[in-house]
């Protein structure tokens, strides 16, 4: 941060006679954001510091659930073919301000069209800008499915789609729609830097963005003039502390009030001491392990679910998870709507599982089964947790053997029609849509690409497709559970495990919601005397 | 000394290209690329690829990438990181101040224990102090910096309470930072328990980074002494009726001071790899965890651009410890 800018800051803050000293919630973060335009990336991290409490979006996720609310569009209409949404928008909503831009105006449908028109359209001057790469935009298919954007009048935006699309909401509530301010990119664009967009934000959201030091601090301020319900604290600072124990002894000596991602390994002690506070909640991913479905004898579903009766998932999740995961039975998590809890699990049974394969005529089989070189919430380590199948294989007398390749590699290769063996993989969900993991992850569509196990199921397939497009969430649920009726039946994965989320913090912090998108949100976070 | 300190300089510019080959060539012969790392498990079309590779230039030939790195180098452009977006250049200048203080608060620290407590063990060779010291030492030198710091955090973070747990000073403080050294942004901003805040978040992470080189530093220093406590010149003074402070203080310190000189320019690289971790472990904003986040990532430019300036700093040091060589032996100047 420049000296000119931390001073324009500072005099700014005494105009408006804050104290740095007010209230203030401190975070312990794991890392620093890649930048505070939330479009730009598709880390977490960056979320946390960017979108959550800098912007707003048109829908938003309602914190601690996966359902979709109004935030700046006050509602929306779906046209009768699903092809057109109108969104009305709020009225009075008002911009942030730095040393560089006071805003003239109050939101309205220019900003939603440009935070839109950036991300696809070539010929927007912010479309490169920051090396632009639009990875969510991109990632989500917003190129094919948005035709155009509307300007109906001032309050009034329609996204005329080139499909009807009913995912299309949640994802109006992705990080990457955050709404940006019109006026300011034009500000800067003008003065000639028009990479303060994404280093010096202005949103609409309950905090404005006050400073940042790179792997240090970022430093917010309550925004007085917030259209919903205004922070509970004065000023809101992350600490970045990329060590978790290190985090831990900073709750502990009370330099933060709360931290993110805890060593699985500390969890027990936390919740033993009494002057600290432990939250948690099934993370919206799942780990799996995916067959190659085209290839025999792994094409005979038979054959994939005797091997799922041979893992012994419950020794994954004390052994790999150390405790902090939950074991999976759909491929999707219980904190998403539709989630099919009537379904029984593929429970362990090595005796059953034998027998199981000697009926298919399976002998003498040997497979690879590919492990993640790299740690994720849902498999924190892929190596061991081969290791463990591999012995749970034997015992059915399977003879595993294990491959790994360097990240960039596991992931293009996995991808073959043709690969040899079983891979070790899983998902975190984006927008809390069922369609956000069976579609991606099972569809027909992602044969070759996302969907590991090359499985084509028509039936399936068919439902997935129905679900995308009807109207109202309780006729799509019902579609989604038939889904994963079928997907258990026919077993393309051994579903895993799903992460447990912890969240830690001290007892003066109040009114904390563990968010299942995975999120750290702080806008009704109050700490108490 | 001119012509001395211009010929050192010349050794500079091949030692300069070859370390911009190396850097360059380095984090390219690691596999994977950048693209399908930021790519995830959420995959990447080939189109999508193709326009990407093409923004960040590496779709044409490698030399002529190492062609326009290397002009980019000269005329000081290192380019933007592939995360970030921002220029290198800044980032690098942005943190590497906290990494500068943090080594030279070691260096001190270490020098300062490790000069004295080499010079007494050399002069009671043999006795129990000497035993001592050189056994601590061998332990300081051992010990994993991971664990070393995280027993510190610990004791004196957690139970004793008399240091802070991380950080480079207490949040509630905040003020303009122009040069970057907290000690002296603290100083400057005049705000009250400043400085003491950011002295205080200076003791555990100089403890830890500076260890190794204490040990190194104490143990060089009394193999030096020895060396020149049987030299004859130290007899004939002995001989002569000089104080034993006199002997050990001026004439034996001096001379020994050569080798431990090297070992204190060695110790710069030394000081930037142990801030690696140390500065993981304290959350210190410095370049060692920039580094580290830039290679996973695989972002190109950033390695090699600050792999670059490590190197230039650690050739710059090399060169004033080449310096310093004739200013207390002068029949080094003269060769």
């Amino acid at each position: 941060m420049s000296f000119n800018k931390i001073m324009a800051t500072g005099l700014l803050l005494s105009t408006l006679g804050v104290s740095a000293q007010a209230q203030s919630l401190v975070y312990c973060s794991e890392g620093s954001p890649e930048g505070f335009d939330p479009a730009l990336y598709t880390a977490g991290t960056t979320f946390d510091a960017s979108s959550h409490p800098i912007y707003n979006r048109l829908a938003e996720f309602k914190v601690g659930t996966t359902e979709t609310v109004p935030a700046l569009a006050e509602s929306w209409e779906v046209s009768e073919d699903g092809k057109t949404v109108t969104f009305k928008l709020r009225k009075g909503v008002k911009f942030h301000s730095n040393a560089q831009f006071t805003p003239t105006r109050d939101f309205n449908a220019d900003d939603v069209i440009f935070s839109f028109d950036r991300q696809g359209n070539a010929e927007n001057p912010y479309n490169q800008v920051s090396g632009g790469t639009w990875e969510y935009f991109g990632g989500m298919s917003m190129p094919d499915l948005i035709e155009s954007i509307e300007k109906v009048d001032d309050y009034t935006v329609a996204f005329n789609l080139t499909r009807p699309e009913a995912p299309i909401i949640a994802n109006m509530a992705m990080d990457f729609a955050s709404i940006v301010s019109k006026e300011y990119a034009d500000a800067m664009l003008e003065a000639g830097t028009p990479e303060m967009l994404n280093q010096a934000p202005i949103g609409t959201g309950p905090f404005a963005f006050q400073a940042y030091q790179k792997d240090a601090v970022i430093r917010y301020l309550r925004n007085d003039d917030y259209w919903g319900d205004k922070a509970k604290v004065e000023s809101l600072i992350f600490a970045i502390t990329p060590d978790a124990s290190v985090r831990f002894q900073k709750v502990q000596a009370g330099e933060c009030h709360v931290m993110a991602y805890p060593n699985p390994a500390d969890v027990q002690s936390m919740k033993d001491d009494s002057d600290i506070v432990v939250m948690e909640q099934e993370g919206l991913n799942v780990g799996y392990l995916a067959y190659n479905t085209q290839v025999a004898p792994f094409d005979n579903p038979k054959v994939r679910k005797a091997l799922n009766m041979a893992i012994d998932k419950q020794a994954i999740i004390d052994v790999v998870f150390q405790g902090s995961g939950q074991i999976a039975k759909n491929p999707i998590p219980p904190t998403m709507w539709s989630y099919n809890d009537a379904i029984e699990d593929d429970n362990y049974d090595p005796e059953a599982a034998k027998a199981a394969l000697e009926a298919e005529g399976v002998s003498d089989l040997s497979m690879k089964i590919w492990a993640m070189p790299v740690q994720r919430p849902y498999n924190p380590n892929a190596r061991r947790m081969a290791e463990l199948m591999q012995e749970d294989f034997s015992k059915v007398g399977v003879n595993v053997e294990i491959v790994s390749y360097e990240w960039g590699e596991y992931l293009e290769r996995s991808k073959a029609k043709d690969r040899d063996g079983a891979v070790l993989l899983g998902w975190t969900g984006d927008n809390g849509d069922p369609d956000n993991f069976l579609a991606v992850l099972l569809g027909c569509d992602g044969v070759e690409k996302s969907n590991r196990a090359q499985w084509c199921n028509e039936e399936f397939d068919a439902i997935i497709q129905k679900a995308k497009v009807l109207p109202t969430q309780a006729e799509r649920a019902k579609l989604y559970e038939e889904a994963q009726v079928i997907f258990k039946d026919q077993a393309p994965w051994a579903t895993i495990a799903h992460s447990v989320v912890y969240m830690t913090m001290r007892p003066e912090v109040e009114g904390y919601v563990v968010h299942p998108l995975g999120g750290h949100i702080f806008n009704q976070v109050g700490l108490s005397q | 000394m001119l012509n001395y300190a211009l010929s050192r300089l010349l050794t500079f510019i091949p030692t300069f290209i070859g370390v911009t080959l190396i850097s360059f060539s380095f984090i390219r012969a690691l596999p994977g690329d950048p693209i399908q790392v930021m790519a995830g498990e959420r995959g990447i079309s080939d189109e999508r690829y193709a326009e990407l590779a093409k923004q960040f230039g590496y779709d044409r030939p490698i030399y002529v990438q190492f062609w326009e790195y290397l002009t980019g180098v000269l005329q000081g452009d290192l380019g933007n990181s592939f995360v970030t977006k921002r220029p290198v250049w800044d980032e690098f200048f942005a943190l590497f101040p906290a990494t500068l203080e943090l080594s030279i608060c070691a260096m001190i620290f270490a020098v300062a224990l490790g000069l004295p407590a080499g010079v007494i063990a050399a002069v009671n060779r043999g006795k129990f102090f000497d035993r001592a010291l050189m056994s601590t030492a061998l332990v300081g030198y051992s010990m994993p910096i991971f664990w070393w710091a995280l027993l510190l955090i610990i004791v004196f973070s957690g139970n004793l309470q008399w240091t802070p747990v991380s950080g480079r000073i207490d949040l509630l403080y905040y003020f303009p930072d122009p040069t970057g050294f907290m000690i002296i942004d603290s100083l400057a901003s005049g705000q009250k328990g400043a400085f003491v805040s950011a002295l205080r978040h200076l003791i555990l992470p100089t403890i830890v980074l500076g260890t190794i080189p204490l040990a190194v530093i104490a143990r060089q220093t009394r193999s030096a002494m020895l060396e020149v406590l049987g030299e004859d010149y130290i007899r004939t003074a002995r001989a002569k009726g000089m104080s034993p402070g006199r002997i050990n203080g001026i004439h034996a310190l001096r001379n020994a001071l050569i080798p431990v000189i090297t070992v204190i320019g060695l110790s710069v690289g030394t000081l930037l790899a142990g801030a690696i971790l140390t500065e993981t472990i304290f959350s210190w904003p410095g370049i060692g965890k920039w580094m580290v986040d830039s290679i996973f990532r695989r972002d190109y430019p950033v390695v090699q651009g600050g792999l670059l300036l490590i190197a230039v700093m650690v050739m710059i040091v090399n060169l004033t410890v080449d310096m310093l060589y004739g200013v207390i032996n002068p029949k080094i100047r003269k060769r």
